[in-house]
């Protein structure tokens, strides 16, 4: 089955999504990274939808889900990279994901995730990525 | 066609003198047009119209033989749209023609009435045809100019100007409405994907009035910006504005807001990691540094 792959970044977890999201595919990442955050105890998530040309209230409804329940579990999310297209259209349908916190790109996200995490008194475990 | 214009022919001087006597009694735009002008553009129609071959029906304008005199009178009224005339004045200028015209009708018919009747009724229906062809023509020079002016204010109005590295700025002007904000949001997210920057100043200084329409319009062009991972401040409220807003109920708590446009700029520096501060009179560095470069 099409999976979309969840890289480990110390602390955090890397989500690039490649490819037109459907609505099943939508549902399995929101059960692997759940999964994966409560698996490796993440404490930030970074969703990469910079190549995402197409969105639908779902997918829509699906990021803020998935950036809910892993403030549940403790890790924060961050999305990057949106296409102006993709922002309108959310807007328009009257989506303004209220709780999903964004980024222009994946740099500025990740500096955020860091910035929060210092925040908190977690960055240690990053920083000694050996483990 | 009448007999009529076998005289008009002959006596093109006395008819373009009664004509402009009846142009110069209705008309009070001396300040748009001089008399010559006039003059040159009343012989010029005279000219197309005795031009036509005798035969040609007077019942009819579609037909070839007045294309050139119609061609004529719509380019005159087009460039009279633009000089700023009134639709009747340009009207006037054709139905003044009625009198010289009726004049030699009676001159030639006086004894016979139905004959007179008969000649005068033709040529005030062709007179009245030419006049409602020179409004139509009028009307549409008109509507080019307000086409025109609605794209030139369109692509005028969305310009997107970097003040930055990492924050740009739209100053909008004049009143938003659906078509616009439109293009306005897409020019602005554009812009702010081309430069990435982190910071978006909207500027309504220009912006006359704010309802609850242009609110919407606003807070969805700031939303779209804030997905993309752009942060947007509002600058260049005016204090009826804040009013208006106020009293209208329309909820900007979650929009970062200042009153001038240097205050926003100074936000997004700050927060950007950026502070300005003054160089000291005594090093003058910078006036220095720019004479060895």
């Amino acid at each position: 089955m099409e999976r979309i792959p969840i890289l480990r970044m110390g602390n955090f977890l890397l989500v690039t999504i490649q490819v037109d999201m459907h609505d099943k595919l939508a549902l399995t990442l929101q059960d692997d990274l759940t999964a994966k955050i409560a698996d490796v105890g993440a404490k930030g998530v970074l969703i990469d939808i910079s190549s995402l040309e197409i969105v639908d209230s779902f997918i829509g409804r699906t990021l803020a889900n998935i950036a809910s329940m892993a403030r549940v579990l403790d890790a924060q999310t961050v999305v990057v990279g949106m296409q102006p297209a993709v922002a309108i259209t959310l807007v328009e349908l009257g989506m303004s994901l209220p709780g999903i916190r964004t980024a222009l790109n994946v740099e500025s996200g990740m500096q955020y995730l860091h910035e929060t995490a210092r925040a908190y008194g977690d960055s240690e475990d990053y920083d000694g990525d050996s483990e | 066609m009448a007999k009529v214009f076998d005289v008009v022919r002959k006596k093109q001087d006395v008819v373009l003198d009664g004509w402009l006597q009846g142009i110069k009694g209705g008309i009070r735009r001396r300040d748009l047009i001089d008399e010559r002008e006039l003059k040159s553009q009343a012989s010029e129609v005279l000219s197309a119209l005795c031009a036509a071959p005798p035969d040609a029906s007077l019942e009819d304008l579609n037909i070839a033989a007045w294309q050139p005199l119609k061609d004529l009178l719509a380019s005159l009224s087009a460039s009279r749209a633009v000089q700023g005339f009134t639709p009747s004045e340009t009207a006037l200028f054709v139905l003044s023609l009625k009198a010289p015209l009726f004049s030699i009708a009676r001159d030639q018919k006086g004894e016979n009435a139905d004959q007179l009747y008969a000649e005068i009724t033709a040529i005030d229906d062709f007179v009245d045809k030419l006049a409602l062809h020179t409004t139509d023509s009028f009307i549409h020079g008109r509507d080019q100019v307000i086409v025109r002016q609605q794209e030139e204010m369109l692509e005028l109005s969305t310009p997107v100007v970097t003040l930055w590295d990492g924050i740009v700025a739209l100053p909008l002007i004049g009143t938003l409405d659906s078509a616009r904000t439109q293009v306005v949001m897409e020019s602005l997210l554009q812009a702010i994907v081309q430069t990435n920057s982190r910071f978006a100043i909207i500027d309504i200084t220009g912006v006359p009035t704010v309802d609850t329409l242009v609110a919407q319009h606003l807070l969805k062009t700031i939303t779209a910006a804030r997905l993309m991972g752009a942060e947007c401040i509002l600058s260049g409220i005016r204090p009826q504005i804040a009013q208006t807003i106020v009293h209208l109920g329309i909820n900007l708590e979650d929009v970062i807001t200042k009153a001038k446009l240097s205050d926003a700029f100074k936000l997004a520096l700050e927060r950007s990691g950026r502070t300005v501060t003054r160089v000291a009179k005594g090093s003058a560095s910078v006036l220095s540094g720019a004479r060895e470069l």
